[in-house]
């Protein structure tokens, strides 16, 4: 049975209804991703795991595998087209990586890291996106928001809470909360909440536990993310 | 926010429930309906109040973030106070070059209000949108949603009268509101004259009669015994006539329209017939003209298309730009419902059940995508769905939909009437029937012209009266520009094709502002969904705006090539796709115009240290020569 398809020369085996990246993931081939989750319907809009399908450009965490594709991936120019894609999502935001908690555990900054981007490129946006400080164990710093959605995604499907959603459109896209005032604190967030667990960059930190972990011993600064994330 | 001024006007809990109260029930309280029940509630709270966010979210039974998600993401809905009067200058590029901005400015300094913001006391704001359909009699803006169009100094002195008087818009002369159809060349569908329901009578003629007692006795919609010749009889005639959509696409309307017959349909769902009347492409407004002097037509051609897929459901969407056709749409389908064109048992045919329900959008160029279009139908963020699944399986509510432009379906009825190979044998072999141009800019008659698929943009130019023309924006800042060389080639699907805009720009124009101008209107109408184009249509716009400022470089043609291949490669939807093309199509035809605006080093930054100061001389209120550096700093100095 004709069964696999070709990801960079090599034969991945697929079961019926598995998304590239699914496939892949699960023969240990790593596929750049921010807004994919395996635990989560996959939403496709941060566009790093774009593959070529065919010859095509697809996003692997929302196209079906099918025999007989030949996928490229690790290849100089998607990895290049990757790179622009993520100093885009670093001039979008206020990314600081030296002062952030989340700096050697953040995919974002190990992604950049595994692709090689060495400066933004692009001219900073500066948004100005204060932060959320209202909860008494969490804070929301709204400045290094990807819109990967994972909270959002992570509150609906699995907490049933709505906790987190995105507002706006296009560049003034943003990430809100469910509250009247539109804090934190005034939500029926719970610290046990999945939404809580999942944000890929430093959105979501829980408060009076920084640099528990030093820098230099967390999970990125011990192997590079190819080698480290979820199988 | 103050409470104390009265800038804003918080109106009471009770006045929002008994607003809301109505809208709801109007809507059947259904969640699905949220945008309209948002855009209702505006239209009578002239905001959305944080009182109507809490009362529909308990209502609907939906958190209010989602409720905020989706007010946040429409241009026309506000989560914060707005003036009583909302004016919304167009600003397409015609409209640019109509003098649009002067005018605007007459009306900010006449009435004290800065644009973009809400003047002090709260009556009015003043700001701009995308293009809202009136390129043949610009300039125009909409004030709380209602079309002012054919805008002078007169009329603008004459409007802010009315707004400082506190006159109510319903009281304003009637005279300014009045939208021209300009239709200056009909063909096939403008001079059709088919009476209501002729097209439909045409079907079930054309069915056999023992198809029709079968299609009776088993179901009208679910199609015969294997032989008989049932509804998708119609089918037969659409693929012979070779309809190709005209939205721009140009996918076969017939194997659509099977596909979607073809379809499982879900358990208690039905078929969807959906028109898509999002007519956003800058400097296109044929679909208005068709709606407002030929809406049987559109309707009759839904209904076509329901019995041929076996359709039970209705929409059409309506861009919010146009909600000045409201109250004459339903009307002409209270008028067919009336007539038995409507509702159960159309044509006395037991099971012939169709209706239609009109949905406005409010301001968003994207929906105008089907799969957004459907979201924004659900009542959700217009959002281009991942696909496939594709609406003829998995559209509206997961059921199998059709999506046509409003001229598809006033197509489908005409062939539905008068056959396919009729139809066939008008336009080219590739592009079968007639197009209508929406022309506007540097012509002597702007207007809508319909023209056999197949004429040259020439034969169109010499058609409206253009002389020295330079540019054809063809298709809209999505579409082709063509320069002189070009005007030799046609418009069809394997030439140039057009969704219908055809913008006139002659000699005295500067093309590198016309791309320019649309690269605002991408960034603007972005869903932001994807990274690629979220960002990207932001970087490209600013890419222009450095060489509009004299900043550019060669560095930056680079640049701009570059973002055109992400954009192509890695965008989610046609948005992004096409975001690029007006700056490469201008780039490659009118490079000097480019040119002018390079400085001879291989790069140059984009910062401006006296651009920079601007906020600081905006709150000092100076802009005299000593407020502004030397222009070139360094050789100033002694």
């Amino acid at each position: 049975m004709n069964t696999t398809f070709s990801l960079d020369g090599k034969e991945i085996p697929f079961r019926e209804g598995q998304t590239i990246i699914q496939a892949a993931q699960a023969d240990g081939k790593w596929i750049p991703h921010l807004c994919y989750h395996p635990e989560f319907k996959p939403h496709g809009s941060c566009k790093l795991c774009t593959v070529k399908v065919n010859g095509r450009h697809m996003a692997s965490c929302t196209t079906q595998a099918a025999a007989g594709q030949v996928v490229e991936s690790d290849t100089e120019e998607l990895n290049a087209e990757r790179r622009t894609l993520l100093q885009m999502l670093f001039v979008e935001g206020n990314h600081f990586c030296p002062s952030c908690e989340k700096s050697g555990n953040c995919k974002l900054q190990a992604t950049a890291y595994e692709l090689g981007m060495m400066t933004p490129h692009f001219d900073h946006f500066y948004p100005s996106r204060p932060v959320d400080a209202s909860h008494p164990e969490v804070l929301l710093d709204f400045n290094r928001c990807i819109l990967c959605s994972l909270c959002v995604r992570a509150s609906r499907d699995v907490d049933k809470k709505f906790v987190f959603a995105l507002s706006g459109r296009g560049i003034g896209t943003k990430l809100i909360v469910n509250s009247p005032t539109g804090q934190l604190a005034d939500t029926n967030v719970g610290l046990d909440d999945k939404a809580l667990q999942v944000c890929p960059v430093g959105v979501i930190l829980r408060k009076r536990r920084g640099f528990a972990v030093p820098i230099g011993e967390r999970t990125f600064d011990k192997a590079p993310i190819s080698q480290t994330e979820e199988a | 926010m103050s409470e104390s001024g009265n800038n804003y006007r918080e109106p009471r809990p009770a006045r929002v429930a008994a607003v809301l109260s109505l809208i709801l029930d109007k809507w059947r309280r259904d969640p699905t309906a949220l945008l309209q029940i948002l855009r209702e509630a505006q239209e009578a709270l002239d905001w959305i109040p944080p009182a109507a966010v809490e009362q529909l979210a308990q209502a609907l039974s939906l958190p209010r973030s989602k409720i905020e998600g989706v007010a946040g993401f429409y241009s026309f809905l506000y989560t914060r106070p707005q003036g009583r009067y909302r004016v919304l200058f167009a600003d397409n590029i015609i409209e640019r070059m109509q003098g649009s901005a002067a005018l605007m400015e007459r009306m900010c300094r006449s009435l004290w209000v800065e644009a973009g913001k809400v003047s002090e006391d709260g009556l009015v704001s003043v700001g701009t949108t995308s293009c809202i359909g009136m390129g043949d009699q610009g300039p125009a803006l909409l004030v709380n949603n209602r079309v002012i169009p054919r805008l002078d100094e007169a009329r603008i002195d004459q409007l802010c009268e009315l707004i400082r008087g506190e006159v109510p818009l319903a009281d304003w002369p009637a005279e300014l509101f009045v939208v021209a159809d300009n239709v200056r060349r009909g063909d096939i569908l403008l001079d059709a004259g088919l009476q209501p329901g002729d097209a439909l009578k045409a079907v079930r003629d054309r069915i056999q009669p023992t198809g029709l007692d079968a299609s009776n006795s088993r179901s009208w919609r679910e199609g015969l015994p294997q032989g008989l010749a049932g509804p998708a009889v119609v089918i037969d005639e659409l693929r012979r006539s070779g309809l190709r959509g005209r939205g721009g696409a140009g996918f076969s309307t017939a194997l659509k329209w099977d596909a979607c017959r073809n379809a499982p349909v879900p358990v208690g769902g039905c078929r969807v017939v959906v028109c898509n009347a999002d007519e956003g492409e800058p400097g296109t407004f044929k679909d208005r003209v068709l709606l407002n002097s030929h809406a049987d037509l559109v309707f009759e051609g839904m209904t076509v298309a329901a019995m041929a897929v076996g359709a039970r459901r209705g929409f059409l969407y309506l861009r919010g730009e146009y909600r000045h056709l409201l109250e004459t749409l339903e009307a002409v389908l209270v008028r067919r419902r009336e007539a038995g064109l409507l509702g159960e048992g159309i044509l006395g045919i037991a099971g012939a059940d169709f209706d239609i329900e009109i949905h406005l959008g409010a301001g968003a160029y994207v929906c105008g995508e089907e799969s957004a279009l459907i979201e924004s139908l659900e009542g959700k963020r217009g959002t281009p769905r991942n696909r496939p699944p594709f609406p003829v399986t998995n559209g509206y509510l997961d059921q199998p939909t059709v999506v046509d432009n409003v001229e598809t379906f006033a197509c489908s009825a005409l062939i539905a009437q008068r056959g396919g190979d009729w139809f066939a044998a008008i336009g080219t072999e590739k592009s079968t029937g007639t197009k209508l141009l929406s022309i506007s800019g540097d012509v002597a008659a702007p207007g809508v012209y319909e023209f056999p698929f197949g004429v040259t943009i020439g034969e169109v130019l010499l058609a409206c009266g253009a002389s020295g023309t330079q540019a054809v924006q063809v298709g809209g800042p999505s579409g082709t520009c063509v320069n002189v060389a070009e005007f030799g080639r046609r418009i069809a699907f394997e030439d140039v094709p057009s969704a219908g805009a055809f913008m006139v720009f002659d000699a005295t124009r500067d093309m590198f502002e016309v791309a320019r101008n649309f690269t605002h209107f991408f960034a603007h109408e972005s869903c932001g969904f994807c990274t690629p184009c979220r960002v990207g249509t932001s970087l490209l716009k600013n890419l222009m705006d450095k060489l509009a400022n004299g900043h550019g470089s060669p560095y930056d043609f680079a640049e701009i090539e570059h973002m055109n291949h992400i954009l192509q490669q890695m965008s989610h939807c046609g948005l992004g796709h096409s975001a690029c093309n007006p700056v490469l199509d201008t780039i490659a035809r009118f490079r000097p115009a480019y040119e002018r605006r390079l400085s001879n080093a291989a790069f140059e930054p984009a910062f401006d240290l006296d651009r920079a100061l601007a906020p600081a001389r905006q709150m000092t209120g100076r802009d005299d020569e000593g407020a502004h550096l030397p222009v070139h700093f360094e050789e100033a100095q002694p």
